[in-house]
């Protein structure tokens, strides 16, 4: 009897493991997969691919720069990317930056290397009434402030879809409800926050195939140039990213071999115990 | 200390001798830590109190250092942990030592308390070592609480007017006690500053409670898988050489862990949310709290009432005060006892299917052969059977079951089966 109240009691909790097993969320609104693809950041031993991050930061600069701030970045920083100085000193000069002279006027000077990346507005209400309500997000920390940031901002860029040549029936594959309206100024983009009133994103599509013109030559088709600026945009969100990685194996290695040495002289200690 | 009454040994320095006369700390930790009698028996769940001490020892280290390049202002806080990962030198590795630091120190608490709960080690005579431990694991949650909101990202502002609001349930004087707590009419620079004083505050708090909690320890002696007491000095082995080498390795085995996230995925436990700066005016989608959050936060959510979902929040480890009294079996080890150890890995199941639902959007569902279950349900279901493992389970399995036979001693249970072998 006592066993069979004992099983009986045990079976109750098992009928939610399975919950745990299996955590397929039926949720509503989930949008269409990410772009499937590898960047050459990821990985515990993946690094940025410096000609592909100095790509993104010149359509950073030519592009996304109009609207988008990058606070946390200084033109000093560019140098981790593999400028030189003299050419990270010709970016900076490139704009005026607000000062203080000796004599405590206000004046406007050229940028300097130590200068923080020039903001396109002065505060977060000027960036918003230029942008229909909704101030454009710093893009710094873009990549680690979204989930599966870096696949995440390369499909945003390449999910843009002309709303009115959606058919009914795609309409209802997104899920979109009944009065699904897209306001006057909003864009419809495929990954940007599904939902019934969702898919609404207030930035009009920022890239095209051929757009920029590299001064490299390489490929500047839209896929690329996505690539392209989310390396430069996943080196800026964590500078010191290889410098991690690099240091981890050491200290990985280090304590596997700490470990080793631990763990024989505590069974040479424990020999004389067993 | 009883240990403590033991002859001094011959030192060899004169210095350490004229010290250790006047003040016998040599005394003391040759006592209490070099022939300290140890049962032999441990196995490696033993070793993670002292990995727990570790990871209080580097959460203060690397807290300091970061304090240091840290401003507590609402308009600096975010960027001047960006500045120390970015523009201090080895600030990131400090950094993310902390962040991920935090993950550790609970998860070898956890760790620490489930073996506590398997072995019995709260039974007499150790119940106020198990309270302090509890009381430990109150501190840490306070103090992990407020440095999530230091850095100042939306996750940390919203979880920080999340569970602040939590005070306001309590009758008459909830609203009082919330603006208190504010130090204003909402999460604010005050309340930032507060957070940062008591975050700096309670770590060392929780040393005072640690060093009680093991002068507790060393009063009634450690348990051992066992769960029974040593009868003589063929049970036990002295603390050091034996543990300290043993201890060593399995920190070293557990830092290994650590350096891994530390290294390759230091943002696995946290959430992107929090690498927006705290915008009072936009409430992110889905507010979640730290992982080590998640189980209780699963209780809260799950009574329909505000109050009683505070209330069984908190009762949740207010409980764990109450267990030794809660459990009537006199044998302390699960080892030898054949029901209490199955219960006892539901429980964890349960805990961790508690941490899941938290995890979760309070109307999230999930889809078991075409059945749509809510989430909700699930957390009601598990919170039901954390309060019945400990309020009917554990006095009425100690009633009923029938333990195994316990071995004579520690040493006949050790060096028999090696024997047999």
């Amino acid at each position: 009897m006592r066993k069979l109240l004992a099983t009986g009691v045990l079976a109750l909790p098992l009928l939610a493991a399975p919950a745990a097993v299996f955590p397929a969320l039926a949720e509503a609104g989930h949008g269409p997969k990410l772009l499937d693809t590898r960047f050459s950041f990821e990985g515990p031993f993946g690094t940025i691919d410096r000609a592909a991050a100095q790509r993104g930061f010149q359509i950073y600069k030519e592009v996304c720069a109009a609207c988008h701030a990058m606070s946390l970045m200084s033109y000093r920083n560019l140098m981790d990317l593999g400028l030189s100085e003299a050419a990270v000193k010709g970016i900076a000069a490139e704009v005026q930056v607000e000062d203080v002279n000796d004599v405590g006027e206000k004046i406007e000077r050229p940028g300097k290397p130590s200068d923080r990346f020039k903001k396109p507005f002065p505060n977060d209400a000027a960036a918003a009434a230029a942008n229909g309500g909704a101030a454009p997000p710093d893009l710094s920390l873009i990549i680690k402030a979204r989930p599966n940031g870096a696949r995440y901002v390369f499909s945003l860029l390449q999910g843009y879809v002309d709303f009115d040549s959606l058919t009914d029936q795609q309409k209802a594959e997104f899920g979109l409800a009944k009065d699904y309206k897209l306001e006057e100024g909003k864009h419809f983009n495929i990954y940007f926050q599904p939902g019934e009133q969702g898919y609404k994103i207030g930035m009009a599509k920022p890239l095209s195939d051929g757009q920029v013109n590299y001064v490299d030559g390489s490929k500047n088709d839209l896929p690329s140039m996505a690539r392209d600026v989310v390396t430069f945009l996943a080196w800026a969100s964590e500078p010191h990213m290889e410098a991690r990685k690099r240091t981890g194996v050491r200290v990985v290695l280090f304590l596997l071999i700490f470990a080793g040495m631990m763990y024989a002289v505590k069974r040479k200690i424990w020999a004389d115990a067993h | 200390m009883a240990s403590m009454q033991g002859k001094p040994p011959a030192f060899n320095s004169a210095v350490v001798r004229w010290i250790d006369k006047r003040l016998p700390i040599f005394t003391f930790m040759h006592h209490e830590y070099g022939v300290f009698p140890t049962p032999r028996n441990f196995n490696y769940w033993w070793s993670f109190g002292g990995i727990a001490m570790v990871m209080l020892i580097t959460m203060i280290v690397t807290g300091i250092v970061l304090a240091m390049n840290y401003t507590p202002h609402v308009d600096y806080a975010f960027d001047s942990v960006e500045r120390i990962r970015r523009d201090v030198p080895q600030g990131w590795l400090i950094q993310y030592m902390h962040m991920n630091g935090a993950s550790f120190f609970f998860i070898a608490v956890f760790i620490h308390l489930f073996r506590g709960m398997y072995y019995g080690s709260y039974k007499n005579p150790r119940e106020l070592l198990w309270m302090l431990g509890v009381v430990i694991l109150l501190l840490m949650m306070a103090t992990a609480f407020m440095g999530y909101v230091l850095p100042w990202g939306q996750m940390s502002f919203w979880g920080a007017t999340v569970i602040t609001n939590l005070f306001s349930a309590i009758p008459v004087f909830g609203e009082d006690i919330v603006t208190f707590l504010w130090g204003g009419f909402s999460v604010d620079n005050p309340t930032l500053n507060r957070f940062f004083s008591l975050h700096y505050l309670l770590p060392f708090v929780i040393v005072g409670v640690v060093v009680l909690h093991i002068a507790a320890m060393h009063v009634a002696g450690s348990n051992n898988p066992t769960g029974i007491d040593p009868r003589g000095p063929q049970d036990t082995l002295p603390f050091s050489p034996y543990y300290v080498t043993k201890d060593g390795y399995a920190v070293v085995v557990f830092l290994i862990f650590y350096a891994i996230f530390v290294f390759f995925a230091p943002d696995f436990f946290g959430e992107p949310d929090n690498y927006t700066k705290a915008n009072p005016l936009q409430t992110p989608a889905h507010i979640v709290p730290e992982w080590y959050f998640l189980p209780f936060y699963a209780v809260l959510r799950s009574i329909p009432d505000k109050l009683g979902g505070v209330i069984a929040m908190f009762g949740a480890i207010g409980i764990l005060f109450l267990l030794p009294w809660l459990d009537t079996s006199r044998v302390r080890s699960g080892r030898f006892r054949p029901m209490f150890k199955w219960f006892f890995w539901v429980f964890v199941i349960d805990c961790l299917v508690l941490g899941w639902v938290g995890g979760n959007p309070a109307d999230a569902e999930i889809s078991i052969l075409g059945m749509h279950i809510p989430l909700l349900w699930i957390g009601r279901l598990a919170t039901f059977w954390y309060y019945f493992h400990f309020l009917i389970l554990l006095p009425l399995l100690g009633k009923i079951e029938r333990p195994l036979p316990l071995p004579a001693s520690i040493a006949d249970s050790v060096l028999k089966p090696a024997a047999a072998r």
